[in-house]
C-alpha cells in the first residue's frame, strides 16, 4: 500500500472530464482531496493524496498526463528568501491557497508554508524573485 | 505665520525641527487642526518603493589603453547606450539581456536586465563590460572585454526621467480568457485580480498635489542616498481631473531625479522581473515636504480614504486606448485586500511596497532630525495646473514613400 501527494494542473479544456473518479475506479485508488481550485473556463489546480498499489499510482498518473493534466509530486517546497522579498504583495492574488496573504493592517506579506501546495505559480510572478523551489 | 526654507533649515541644523511622517501628520492635523499643526510641524516626510521603469544610470568607465571610443557596449550582456562621447554609458532599467528569448516562449521569464545590472553595481559586484568600436586615429582600439566595479568608475549616477508617479491605475483583465502578463503583474481572466501601484497616503506627490514645494533642486531620498529633482518627469500631466482635495484621479505629476549611485544602498535599488513583460528597477524614493503654511500641511494630511485610483482594463482598454476607467476605488479599499467591481469581490495585489515606503519615510525623518539632511529650496517649481500642460498621445502621420521614375 503506497501513499503519495500529487498536484494536478488542469488545462481549461479538461475541467469537464471526470479525471479523479476515473483514477479511483480504473486504478483502484483511494483519494483524498486536500485542496481544489477549479472554476469553469479557467485553469484548475487540485492537490490529492492517492493511496493504493504503487504501480497503479504510477499508471494512474501516466494516464492523467496523457489526458493533458500535468502532475507533480508534492515533494518540493516553495521557500521565500526574506532578504529578497520587498513586501509588495503582487503574489497574493496569484497564490491559489492562502499561503501568501497580506496583513490588511501592516500591509506585510505573510508566507505560511503549511498552506503552500507547491504549485510554484508565485515563483515567476515575484518581481524580485524571492520565491524559489527547494527540493 | 508662513515659514521659509531658511528658517526650517536653521531649525534642522540646530536639531530643533519637528519632523513627522505623512502617516503621523494625519492624526496631528485631525487632533490639533491645520493652523496649529502648521505652526508646530516643520517637515513631513513621504516615501515610496516601487517599480519605476523610466530609470537608468550614467557611468563613466575611464579610458582604456590604448583608448577606444565605445560604439556599442554591454554590461553583463545587457546593452548600454554608448552614443555619448567615448566612455560614457547609459544603462536603462528595462533593457533585457542581449540573448534573452524575450516573449518568444510566452510568457518570458526576463530574469535579468538593466535594472539588475544597476542593482549589481550598487551591491559592489563586479560587472563584465564588453564593448566594440570602429577605431579612429585618436581612439584606435576596437574591442574591450573587462570586469568593472562601481568603485573604479569615475562617475556613476542614477538619472531617472520619470519616477514617483502621482497616483496610478488599478489594473484588471476584463476581456482576455487567459491570464495576461503586464507591467502591472499577471492579471487573471474575468477580473480575477486587481493590481495597484502607489503608496497612497505616503506617496510623495500625493502629499503635495499642486507641487508647491517640489521643483528643480529639491533634495530627496533616492535609493538610500541624497538625490535631487532636476526637472518634471516625462509624461508629467498636472491637468488631469482632481478631487476637491486636490488629489489627482489618475496618474498625473512625475519627477526626473538624479543621485550618486555610489552612495546608494541595494535595499532601495532592486532589479525586478515581470513575467511575460520584461525587467525594471524598484526605486526607493522619499521627499521631505516643508510645512511652509497651513495649506501645505492640510495637503500632507491626505488619507488613503481620500485618494482614489482609476480601475483600468489591461486586456483592451489600456493597450488599444479603448473606453475610460471602469470606476474608481480608494487606497483604503485597495489596501483592505478586496475591492468591489460590478458587484463582485476582487482580490487586490500591490506592486508598490507599503512597508518599505513606511521605512523610507521613517528613515528620512530620522536623517532630518539628526541634521544630516537639509531641505533643498527649489530654484524653480515643476509645472502645475496653471501651466495647462497635458500628456499627449502620438499623432501618427503616415509616411508616403517617394515614387521615383524607375519605380
Amino acid at each position: 500500500m503506497a501513499k503519495t501527494r500529487v498536484v494536478f494542473h488542469y488545462p481549461r479544456t479538461l475541467i469537464d472530464v471526470p479525471v479523479v473518479s476515473r483514477i479511483a475506479r480504473e486504478y483502484d485508488l483511494d483519494f483524498n482531496i486536500l485542496r481544489a481550485n477549479i472554476t469553469p473556463d479557467a485553469e484548475g489546480l487540485l492537490v490529492l493524496e492517492l493511496a493504493g498499489d504503487a504501480a497503479e499510482i504510477t499508471r494512474a498518473l501516466e494516464w492523467a498526463n496523457a489526458q493533458g493534466v500535468s502532475t507533480q509530486a508534492l515533494e518540493k517546497d516553495v521557500v521565500r528568501d526574506d532578504d529578497e522579498c520587498t513586501q509588495c504583495g503582487v503574489c497574493v492574488t496569484i497564490c491559489p491557497t492562502d499561503a501568501l496573504r497580506k496583513d490588511p493592517v501592516t500591509q506585510e506579506v505573510l508566507f505560511t508554508p503549511d498552506d503552500c501546495v507547491a504549485c510554484e505559480l508565485c515563483v515567476p510572478a515575484c518581481p524580485p524573485r524571492a520565491m524559489a523551489v527547494a527540493f | 505665520m508662513p515659514k521659509t526654507y531658511e528658517e526650517i533649515n536653521a531649525k534642522i541644523k540646530a536639531g530643533e525641527a519637528v519632523v513627522v511622517t505623512a502617516e503621523e501628520i494625519i492624526d496631528i492635523v485631525e487632533e490639533e487642526g491645520a493652523a496649529k499643526a502648521a505652526e508646530r510641524v516643520d517637515v513631513v516626510t513621504t516615501g515610496t518603493f516601487a517599480p519605476m521603469c523610466s530609470s537608468g544610470a550614467f557611468l563613466n568607465t575611464g579610458h582604456a589603453h590604448p583608448r577606444l571610443k565605445i560604439q556599442k557596449a554591454w554590461l553583463n550582456d545587457v546593452n548600454a547606450y554608448a552614443g555619448l562621447a567615448a566612455v560614457d554609458l547609459y544603462i536603462g532599467a528595462t533593457e533585457a539581456t542581449e540573448d534573452d528569448p524575450l516573449n518568444r516562449d510566452h510568457p518570458g521569464d526576463f530574469s535579468y536586465g538593466g535594472g539588475h545590472v544597476i542593482e549589481d553595481l550598487v551591491a559592489g559586484k563586479d560587472v563584465r563590460l564588453k564593448a566594440i568600436a570602429y577605431g579612429t586615429d585618436c581612439y584606435p582600439r576596437k574591442k574591450l572585454d573587462t570586469w568593472i566595479n562601481i568603485e573604479d568608475l569615475n562617475e556613476a549616477f542614477l538619472c531617472n526621467p520619470r519616477n514617483a508617479y502621482q497616483n496610478y491605475n488599478v489594473a484588471v483583465n476584463v476581456h482576455a480568457d487567459r491570464p495576461i502578463y503586464t507591467y502591472m503583474g499577471t492579471l487573471k481572466p474575468e477580473i480575477g485580480n486587481a493590481n495597484y501601484c502607489s503608496a497612497g497616503q505616503l506617496s510623495p506627490l500625493l502629499n503635495d498635489p499642486y507641487y508647491r514645494t517640489i521643483g528643480i533642486g529639491t533634495r530627496i531620498f533616492l535609493g538610500g542616498a541624497q538625490g535631487y529633482v532636476f526637472w518634471q518627469g516625462t509624461q508629467h500631466n498636472p491637468t488631469v481631473e482632481r478631487l476637491e482635495n486636490g488629489v489627482t484621479k489618475a496618474g498625473a505629476g512625475t519627477l526626473s531625479v538624479v543621485g550618486d549611485l555610489k552612495a546608494m544602498d541595494q535595499r532601495w535599488i532592486r532589479g525586478v522581473s515581470f513575467h511575460g513583460y520584461g525587467v525594471s528597477l524598484n526605486v526607493g524614493l522619499g521627499i521631505p515636504i516643508p510645512v511652509l503654511d497651513e495649506d501645505i500641511v492640510r495637503f500632507t494630511a491626505v488619507r488613503d480614504e481620500d485618494i482614489v485610483a482609476p480601475i483600468v482594463d489591461y486586456s483592451r482598454g489600456y493597450p488599444y486606448s479603448e473606453g475610460g476607467p471602469l470606476g474608481h476605488v480608494s487606497y483604503a479599499e485597495l489596501k483592505s485586500g478586496e475591492i468591489e467591481i460590478d458587484g463582485r469581490t476582487v482580490e487586490t495585489g500591490a506592486l508598490s511596497s507599503y512597508p518599505e515606503a513606511q521605512k523610507i519615510a521613517q528613515l528620512l525623518k530620522e536623517q532630518i532630525e539628526a541634521g544630516e539632511f537639509l531641505l533643498g529650496r527649489p530654484v524653480e517649481l515643476i509645472p502645475s495646473v496653471e501651466s495647462g500642460l497635458t500628456f499627449k498621445g502620438l499623432k501618427e502621420r503616415p509616411v508616403e514613400e517617394e515614387v521615383t521614375a524607375d519605380g
